[in-house]
């Protein structure tokens, strides 16, 4: 069995062992420890890189992006320990309700894995389906009926737009059919881009438009983001995190191989779409929506839901720019947001907890009342911002020299969405965590559970001060090799696709 | 032998068939009650096992059986059976209220089945024509499954609509030769149609309980939703 196998399977089994244990402190601590063992399994498998070969695609993207997925669902579930031990005291999950959370939430991790790695669209359709699934179940748990009405709005609007992406595999495959031949090899990400110059451009320019609408959903692009706010402010705190962070992600990376194959055959013979446009579109309004509908939020989960519909918007607009540069600059951008995003809703659900509500004028003054919870609050919306000791403030920096570079007029639209959502996210730092503190109902959590969130804030603060040299060439190498027509020296390492 | 016969049958049959699946599609829009819309999908979902087992016989593929009895046994009588069931047990609204008259809806309809064909034949011209055309076809049925989520108010129809929208997609599959993984494929989507069909499930029961909760009872007064 190779070892992007094991990387799949292992949360995929432990899915099917955590229905099998007793006790829910436990199986808490199990969901962890597994977890930990799955981001062990791929930071071995971005060490070793193997060659791409059979099933599995490993180039440098995938590789990428399943370690910052393990890690996400490390860190989510060494925070679950204590945010379900918090809702099965006070009652408000039941001890059914926390055994289908640790299994779902395995699945979960395991099939956004599966569609990371898989060198098949199919495959990758039939994983963010089954994800999307898992997804609605965990979000419809806490079992108000609130959340099955979000859970329900989750999965009809997903599940559309997920049949709107399978429509687009078919396409596609139709697309390769005439290069590569029927058969399993004419569904293959590496065939696929291989030989996307021979590809017809015509059935290619459908597919794109499918695939973007499918996909396009899931990545919470406006206009086809609805379904997120509701699902982040019903759902447990910690699969806030994932959604925010890691299905986002893994939509994007369908888009961008996409992206790859439509611009290999524009370049080839002029016969595709130019992917830029669409993207760089789609990415300007849900920056722009977002950055101004985060003035009128009262809900704090649904405020950072914004939030994130505003930076995937971002992470959309660079990729659309096109050039490894802008590459580069939304890929950092995506890995250091997941990461910095995550850092928020951890605290962010402590203080709901805590506080027994989630809106704006329940929670208020943290830094005064709780310093530590505070604090990482208060670092974390900063980092979001994307000002200056976090990494997301070279990353939105580089997005905006690119356009400057590339696009200069669309640069008046991006600094106004930035700046309008930073803007935001300051004035609501202030009133959450400086202000007069409000009333505790709930006991306060225990200390060790900001564990993660400050893990996080460290994190992203060594990516903006000094990133390692080897972070940056891997972040470059990825960059160029997924983007068609660069001459990028520095792709030789394991990251480099073969052309 | 599965190719002794003359080109032309396979083609016209696949095609026959492939519009009866559109048709379906058609008459779930027009529909006034729940069950009648539920009849059109299983008459359609037989229609598409026949596609598939049409397809599987030309290209003498295995695959395609099976999806085909899949499509039969799940589509064509366990999930109508299903709607039938919460319809009668969980008393849920036996008529559709629809945003749209009949003849505004179909009027959308054909003018997307136009758009369809529009968008599907020019641009897939260096395909096989079977494909581009089953293609058209399957489209169609997507749109117009979109368009009865959009027309409908309440959720059974739209879900019933949702239903029918998947059965566009496999016939979109089972048109492509070669299609590789058709039976995962397959099997994804019964599983999506049938967290569907559970999720309405989970979801009526709750309204029925929870309306029967105390401290619903001071919201009853003036409005019933």
């Amino acid at each position: 069995m190779s070892l992007a196998a094991l990387v799949v399977l292992l949360p995929l089994a432990a899915a099917a062992l955590l229905g099998l244990i007793p006790s829910m402190r436990l199986a808490a601590w199990a969901n962890f420890a597994m977890a930990a063992l799955t981001f062990a399994a791929a930071l071995a498998l971005a060490w070793i890189a193997p060659a791409p070969s059979g099933a599995w695609l490993t180039d440098g993207l995938a590789l990428h992006m399943a370690v910052l997925t393990a890690f996400i669902g490390m860190t989510s579930a060494g925070y679950s320990v204590a945010y379900i031990g918090a809702e099965l005291a006070a009652g408000r999950m039941e001890r059914s309700g926390a055994r289908t959370y640790h299994v779902m939430f395995q699945a979960l991790l395991g099939f956004m894995l599966l569609a990371l790695l898989a060198d098949n669209p199919a495959i990758t359709w039939v994983a963010m389906e089954a994800a999307t699934i898992a997804a609605a179940i965990v979000v419809a748990l806490p079992a108000t009926a609130a959340a099955i009405e979000a859970a329900w709005k989750y999965f009809i609007l997903c599940g559309v737009g997920v049949a709107l992406a399978l429509f687009g595999t078919v396409v596609l495959y139709l697309a390769g059919q005439g290069a590569l031949g029927p058969g399993p090899a004419g569904l293959s990400w590496t065939a696929l881009t291989a030989a996307a110059p021979r590809c017809s451009a015509a059935v290619l320019n459908l597919a794109f438009v499918f695939l973007l609408i499918g996909y396009g959903t899931k990545a919470a692009l406006a206009p086809l983001h609805a379904w997120m706010p509701d699902a982040h402010a019903e759902g447990p705190t910690p699969v806030s995190a994932i959604l925010a962070a890691s299905i986002m992600n893994v939509a994007l990376v369908a888009i961008l191989r996409l992206r790859g194959i439509m611009e290999a055959n524009n370049l080839a013979h002029g016969g595709a779409l130019p992917p830029g446009p669409p993207l760089m579109a789609l990415g300007l309004l849900s920056l722009l929506l977002a950055a101004f509908s985060l003035w009128r939020r009262r809900d704090v989960k649904r405020f950072f839901a914004f939030s994130t519909i505003e930076q995937s918007g971002v992470a959309a607009y660079a990729f659309g720019l096109g050039g490894a540069g802008a590459t580069y600059a939304g890929l950092l951008h995506l890995t250091l947001h997941t990461i910095a995003k995550a850092a928020v809703y951890f605290p962010v659900g402590q203080a709901a907890q805590m506080k027994g509500g989630q809106s704006f004028d329940r929670i208020s003054g943290l830094l005064g009342s709780h310093r530590g919870l505070g604090l990482a609050l208060a670092c974390a919306i900063l980092a979001v911002a994307g000002l200056p000791p976090f990494g997301l403030f070279s990353s939105e920096f580089l997005v905006l020299t690119e356009t400057l570079l590339r696009q200069p007029l669309l640069a008046l639209p991006l600094g106004i969405g930035l700046l309008t959502g930073a803007w935001a996210l300051i004035a609501r730092l202030q009133t959450l965590c400086l202000g007069r503190p409000t009333p505790d109902r709930f006991p306060r959590p225990h200390p060790a559970a900001l564990v993660p969130a400050f893990l996080h804030l460290v994190v992203v603060l060594v990516l903006g001060l000094a990133m390692p040299q080897g972070v940056a060439n891997w972040f470059a190498d990825i960059a160029g090799a997924i983007t068609p027509g660069t001459v990028n020296p520095a792709a030789s390492g394991p990251a480099a696709v073969s052309p | 032998m599965p190719h002794a016969g003359p080109h032309m049958l396979d083609y016209d049959l696949a095609h026959v068939l492939g519009a009866g699946v559109l048709l379906f599609s058609f008459a779930q829009l027009y529909q006034r009650r729940v069950i009648a819309m539920a009849n059109a999908y299983a008459a359609q979902s037989v229609l598409l096992a026949a596609a598939a087992f049409w397809q599987g016989w030309v290209q003498g593929a295995t695959e395609l059986y099976v999806t085909g009895a899949l499509t039969l046994i799940a589509k064509g009588l366990l999930i109508p059976l299903a709607l039938h069931w919460i319809v009668r047990r969980l008393d849920a609204q036996r008529s559709i209220d629809p945003v749209l008259g009949v003849f505004p809806t179909m009027a959308i309809g054909v003018a997307m089945v136009t758009l369809a064909i529009l968008v599907i034949l020019p641009m897939t011209i260096s395909a096989a024509a079977l494909a581009r055309e089953d293609l058209a076809l399957a489209l169609s049925v997507v749109l117009l499954g979109l368009l009865a989520m959009i027309t409908r108010r309440t959720v059974l129809p739209q879900v019933v609509g949702f239903l029918s929208l998947e059965n566009g997609l496999i016939l979109a599959a089972i048109g492509v030769v070669g299609m590789p993984l058709l039976v995962e494929l397959s099997i994804a989507v019964l599983v999506l149609v049938a967290t569907a069909v559970f999720g309405l499930l989970v979801r009526r029961m709750r309204e029925r309980f929870a309306s029967l909760e105390l401290h619903h009872l001071d919201r009853v007064g003036g409005a019933q939703r």
